[in-house]
């Protein structure tokens, strides 16, 4: 029952607008039903994969004429993640969206988001996975304008033009593949372009350079990372949640490594563009980060500086190296919406986000500190936080590699980034103020409901790795080394 | 203050073409599944057909007829039924599955669930055309007045 994870919030979308029209309230109540439905499905979808790969074909026409969905390890861990953090970013905006005027507008767009983010990661036809991929690009551009003034206009205006190159030369780039194999399914590409001559070696690898490019962009890793220090601080906090913990991951890093490694074949120099990609990425991003004082600009840096170890664990192109690089990847998306929250919660309590105006708040917001505490210790990699372990597991990986040189930029990355925590902790939590901060009260229960559920899956992800690893993260990484393989075990044969 | 919309001759033309151009969009849509065209070609034919009212006759005069309230319900009934549609392959047992009797090949009533699909599209594309318009339409109006000030 694939389907079911497109179907749910794409009728949910739908509903809203309608069902909204005769009851205020009804908007927020489908909405977290809906995400509410997708965590089960997702968390129950680990259990349908112990009997192998499951596909559904659509109106149950096979491939290759017809479209497929298809469930193996890597879109399970993209599932749960994707619809966890929905779930408890739609939970948080339950007290967080009465700021804004149109609440059934954002639920709107939040369903359809998740619709498209849900899509790409079942997808088993690179058109489809296209489409979906457009569905989540439009609906984050509008949620990132969500505030209409002239900040959020400015940065959604600026992701609308990067990510809309990106849109175009990921579709240049299945527009060749289609034309040199005449098919969009993942698996038939994969065995046709093996089979062919060596003339599609050429075509390979210009299509290869193309979603490296329009990928990246997505991701924005750093050579083409301009427009997310601007988009994610512009939304509205559990959007920007969703855009740095899911959207970038889904969108850029899931669907680069799905066309890399089970489509084009992973080569050599791939592994490399890859490793200084990741390099690159983490030492710019945290050097910019550093001196950063906008809290929510500070932390999208560290995005880009985060994403950079997950790339670089995947193309070191070891299993331990893999393993490492999507273990990160999922507790990145723990704990940096848990911060996003974080930030969301200061700003809805003192109505601002600058850190040199903030102060004191680990006596009046005792939950928000806390947590935002767990968090920062995680990213910064403290054992016995989630951070630390998949950090770990990605410079052993590195070391083995024989990659010494990027294994010492992990460790140093890791140390800067727990100085540029120490900043936010200092100056948002501990520091004394006089007088500034009084009056300013804890952020409502559901967002202290969502922020404390993420701090005590940071706490759990790192206690409990070693069973996480092998329900979770093992089969996923097991499903981008199979490589090629791909294609036999979806076709059949 | 002058009357609003167009002249007496673009009014009267409107008035004359606005319902062909309306029926053209329908015989569109309907025609989807056998000739060229379908849900998207016609939802923006009868689209166009009020916007050319909105043009001719002023924003008031069009949105009598079809208000912003009906043309969001309208477009959020469009997908709704598309999704419906996809539903109703389940009690085949399978997503999207065209479980409605098929028909002779090239006449009206054939091809199953298509030709409901061009419907659901077409509400969906032609209301959104339209919303797109209107809201265009009033974010010209302020900009307007301040140019008049002038």
């Amino acid at each position: 029952m694939l389907p079911i994870f497109v179907i749910i919030p794409l009728g949910c979308a739908f509903l809203i607008p309608i069902a909204s029209k005769w009851r205020k309230g009804s908007a927020q109540i489908l909405a977290n039903l809906a995400g509410g439905l997708l965590l089960l499905f997702s968390i129950k979808s680990i259990f349908w994969l112990k009997t192998g790969i499951k596909l559904y074909y659509l109106g149950g026409w096979k491939p290759p004429f017809g479209i497929a969905m298809a469930l193996d390890g890597m879109t399970v861990l993209m599932l749960i993640v994707v619809n966890l953090i929905g779930c408890l970013a739609l939970v948080y905006s339950i007290d967080y969206i009465k700021r804004y005027t149109s609440p059934a507008l954002y639920y709107t767009l939040f369903s359809l988001l998740l619709a498209g983010l849900n899509g790409v990661v079942v997808s088993a036809d690179l058109f489809n996975l296209f489409v979906f991929l457009e569905i989540t690009s439009i609906a984050s551009y509008a949620l990132v304008a969500f505030g209409t003034e002239a900040e959020e206009l400015e940065a959604s205006f600026k992701y609308l033009v990067l990510g809309s190159v990106a849109s175009i030369l990921i579709l240049l780039a299945i527009g060749m593949l289609l034309g040199s194999v005449s098919t969009l399914n993942m698996a038939d590409i994969s065995r046709s372009l093996a089979a062919s001559s060596s003339s599609s070696k050429d075509i390979i690898l210009y299509c290869t350079a193309l979603f490296i490019m329009g990928f990246g962009l997505k991701t924005a890793l750093v050579p083409f990372h301009a427009w997310l220090p601007d988009a994610h601080p512009a939304a509205p906090a559990p959007m920007s949640a969703m855009l740095s913990g899911v959207v970038i991951k889904t969108i850029g890093v899931y669907a680069l490594c799905r066309v890399v490694f089970n489509i084009l074949g992973f080569t050599q120099m791939i592994s490399s563009i890859f490793i200084w990609l990741g390099i690159i990425s983490m030492l710019v991003g945290v050097l910019l980060a550093i001196g950063q004082w906008d809290f929510k600009r500070l932390l999208a840096y560290h995005s880009i500086s985060q994403i950079g170890y997950v790339i670089f664990g995947i193309g070191l192109g070891t299993p331990l190296g893999i393993m490492g690089g999507l273990f990160h990847l999922f507790n990145h998306s723990l704990f940096k919406s848990l911060l996003f929250l974080n930030a969301g919660s200061v700003e809805y309590s003192t109505g601002t986000r600058q850190l040199e105006k903030l102060g004191g708040l680990s006596k009046q917001m005792p939950v928000t500190s806390a947590t935002s505490l767990i968090a920062s210790l995680s990213i910064a990699g403290i054992p016995p936080f989630c951070g630390f372990w998949s950090k770990l597991v990605i410079i052993i990986a590195a070391f083995q590699a024989n990659n010494i040189a990027g294994g010492v930029v992990c460790v140093l990355v890791g140390i800067i980034t727990l100085a540029s925590f120490l900043k936010i902790q200092k100056y948002v939590f501990i520091r004394k103020v006089e007088e500034a901060m009084a009056g300013v009260k804890e952020a409502p229960l559901y967002m202290l409901f969502s922020m404390a559920v993420l701090a005590v899956l940071c706490v759990a992800a790192g206690l409990l790795f070693l069973p996480f690893m092998d329900t979770i993260i093992k089969p996923a990484s097991d499903a981008l080394l199979e490589g090629l393989n791909y294609a036999g075990l979806i076709l059949g044969t | 203050m002058k009357e609003a919309g167009m002249s007496l001759i673009v009014k009267r033309i409107t008035k004359i073409t606005v319902s062909l151009i309306f029926l053209y969009g329908v015989y569109i849509v309907l025609h989807g599944h056998i000739t060229p065209g379908g849900g998207f070609a016609g939802g923006v034919i009868i689209a166009l057909s009020f916007i050319h009212l909105v043009l001719a006759f002023g924003k008031e005069a069009a949105l009598k007829r079809l208000n912003e309230t009906a043309v969001s319900a309208i477009e959020s009934l469009g997908g709704l039924l598309f999704w419906g549609i996809a539903l109703l392959g389940l009690l085949g047992g399978v997503f999207f599955l065209n479980i409605l009797p098929k028909g002779r090949i090239f006449h009206l009533f054939s091809s199953g669930t298509i030709v409901l699909c061009n419907i659901a599209i077409f509400l969906k594309v032609g209301a959104g055309l339209f919303a797109i318009f209107i809201a265009l339409a009033a974010m010209r109006m302020p900009a307007e007045k301040k140019e008049g000030k002038k």
